[in-house]
């Protein structure tokens, strides 16, 4: 346990003191004050005439400026923070040649991995309470739309499930650390896998589902065809945690937002039940819907890091 | 008494290759022990089984009478470990690298604090102390080692190549310390080298390893008597070395 901690302290100030964060974090505070200034004006202009708008604080997050919304803004470079910050954990001590001075001390092996994963989670959650701690001043400060106790919860709840999905990566990052010797090496490894989960894995799915289910020229003759092409799009591109974590968040931050499908099959009655029962749900109920998807976020976070636990512990420590 | 470094039959095969062959061992208390032998012969992997961090594939190790295999954290309590090139962190200074080796071993602050600058004054840092260990020379990162080792108040230090890589005067330095753990602190020493003159000049006995095995064990006069018979009255280490050396050479390689 005490290992643990004075792992976890050095690290922890590590990261704090280290170049490396203060450029991503000044990047990353300039390019979310940047987007919510702009969103957060773009609103006001909009809502002018509106004598109470309801849930216009969620929209600060979600609402595509210029550029981007900040949730597209995280689940697409988010694990760059995790890939920044956890490349080059063990293989740093290797190359520094640390590693064997630090399992020779009285602590358990786990201790340092346990802490170095850790300090990197603390050091991630309290960069995006951070962000999303100014964007919610910038955006009463311009807005003036105090939110309600269900926005706190809404954004406490993608606060969390961001944290776990950034965790993801770093898990991802430190086992490439873990495996591979040399730093640079790592980190062009995992950088090649972001680049294949973000880029390719959607343009594969949308292959993939054309050639499994064709959609005929003609759209509108076979429905079954287009949802079924679709049902494939969706199930391959699940294969990236970028897909899981950004149709979970959509539905967390738009109360309106029921489904994470983006094509619903609808007949008389069911257009009639949706016109009728046009109310935000209630967050208990949109985490009921995307229920699956955080917890399948937790649990590839788990196991992602429990890969990397167990290479750590099996691996000889040879000092050259 | 019982010795502080016991083994048996210890074994480390990597894959088909043996690097360390049926190899036992006795160290008694407060004994400076040099382990001899060319790059390679099995003396980082006898190092690194001893203290835990490596798994023997047969036999038994023990120091200070526990298993390090079961029970490593207990041991590394016990023993310092200075491995061959050791790295620190370089952006830390020597005083701050020094302060995390002794969190890392639960030392309360006062007392940490105590046993830093007791350490540093051993060896001959205290006005280095401020600087970034990136600055330091060869021969200072080696003498911040042996502090870090000593802050721990060890009862067995291992060191793993101490003097390579030093200027004669690094090495006169590192050899007068290691033979300071000795005398002043009681503490035994287990260190390995291929360096057969410094071997020779602080060890009381020596073992020698060839190819994973041990090969002649003993002190330095007693190891001269068998390999070169009595009546040389001058020898070196070097002298039964060789004859060792050559003996394990197949028959026609060597001269």
């Amino acid at each position: 346990m005490r290992g643990l901690v004075a792992v976890y302290r050095k690290e922890l100030e590590d990261h704090f003191s280290s170049t490396r964060f203060t450029i991503l974090l000044t990047v990353i505070l300039m390019i979310s004050l940047i987007m919510a200034f702009m969103t957060g004006s773009a609103l006001k202009r909009e809502l002018e005439g509106f004598a109470k708008p309801s849930l216009v604080f969620l929209l600060l997050f979600t609402v595509t400026g210029a550029l981007f919304s900040l949730v597209q803004f995280v689940a697409f470079f988010g694990p760059l923070i995790g890939l920044v910050l956890g490349f080059d954990a063990i293989s740093r001590e290797r190359a520094a040649r640390t590693l064997p001075k630090l399992v020779a001390q009285p602590i358990y092996r786990d201790a340092i991995i346990n802490g170095k994963f850790l300090a990197a989670m603390t050091t991630v959650s309290v960069m995006l309470a951070g962000i999303l701690l100014l964007i919610s001043g910038l955006g009463l400060w311009v807005l003036g739309v105090v939110p309600g106790w269900e926005e706190v919860g809404r954004l406490a709840v993608y606060l969390i499930t961001s944290i776990f999905y950034i965790g993801f990566w770093l898990g991802l990052a430190i086992l490439f650390s873990v495996v591979f010797r040399s730093m640079a090496t790592s980190a062009l490894a995992v950088l090649a896998l972001w680049i294949f989960l973000a880029f390719f894995v959607p343009m594969g799915a949308s292959l993939i589902a054309d050639s499994v289910a064709p959609v005929p020229s003609d759209p509108g003759s076979d429905v079954s065809a287009v949802l079924s092409n679709e049902q494939v799009k969706r199930v391959v591109s699940y294969v990236s945690p970028i897909a899981l974590y950004t149709d979970a968040t959509s539905v967390i931050l738009d109360p309106m937002r029921k489904t994470t499908r983006s094509l619903i099959l609808m007949g008389p009655l069911e257009r009639l039940s949706l016109s009728r029962f046009q109310n935000p749900l209630p967050l208990g109920e949109s985490a009921l819907v995307v229920a699956p998807h955080l917890i399948l976020l937790m649990a590839i976070t788990f196991v992602c890091f429990g890969i990397c636990y167990a290479c750590f512990m099996r691996q000889e420590i040879r000092s050259s | 008494m019982d010795p502080v470094i016991e083994t048996t039959n210890l074994t480390k095969r990597y894959g088909a290759q043996v690097a360390v062959n049926r190899l036992s061992l006795e160290v008694a208390e407060g004994e400076i022990f040099g382990f001899l032998g060319p790059n390679g012969a099995g003396k980082t992997t006898t190092i690194l089984m001893l203290l835990g961090l490596s798994e023997p594939s047969a036999g038994t190790a023990r120091v200070c009478g526990i298993d390090p295999t079961r029970e490593p954290v207990r041991v590394k309590r016990l023993v310092g470990y200075l491995p061959e090139n050791v790295g620190f962190y370089e952006d830390m200074t020597g005083f701050d690298n020094l302060k995390y080796v002794t969190r890392l071993n639960g030392l309360q602050e006062g007392v940490a604090r105590a046993r830093i600058e007791a350490a540093l004054e051993r060896v001959g840092l205290v006005d280095e102390r401020r600087k970034r260990v990136g600055a330091y020379s060869k021969g200072m990162r080696q003498r911040l080692g042996i502090a870090e080792v000593l802050i721990k108040e060890p009862r067995v230090v291992f060191l793993d190549e101490p003097t390579m890589g030093l200027d004669p005067d690094g090495t006169q330095r590192m050899l007068e310390m290691i033979q300071l753990l000795s005398r002043d602190h009681g503490i035994t020493v287990f260190f390995s080298s291929h360096l057969l003159d410094q071997v020779q000049r602080i060890s009381d006995r020596v073992g020698i390893m060839l190819k994973g095995s041990l090969v002649a064990v003993g002190p330095i006069q007693e190891l001269a008597q068998r390999s070169l018979g009595v009546g040389h009255e001058r020898y070196t280490l070097e002298e039964i070395y060789m004859r060792y050396f050559r003996q394990s050479e197949p028959a026609g390689v060597t001269r």
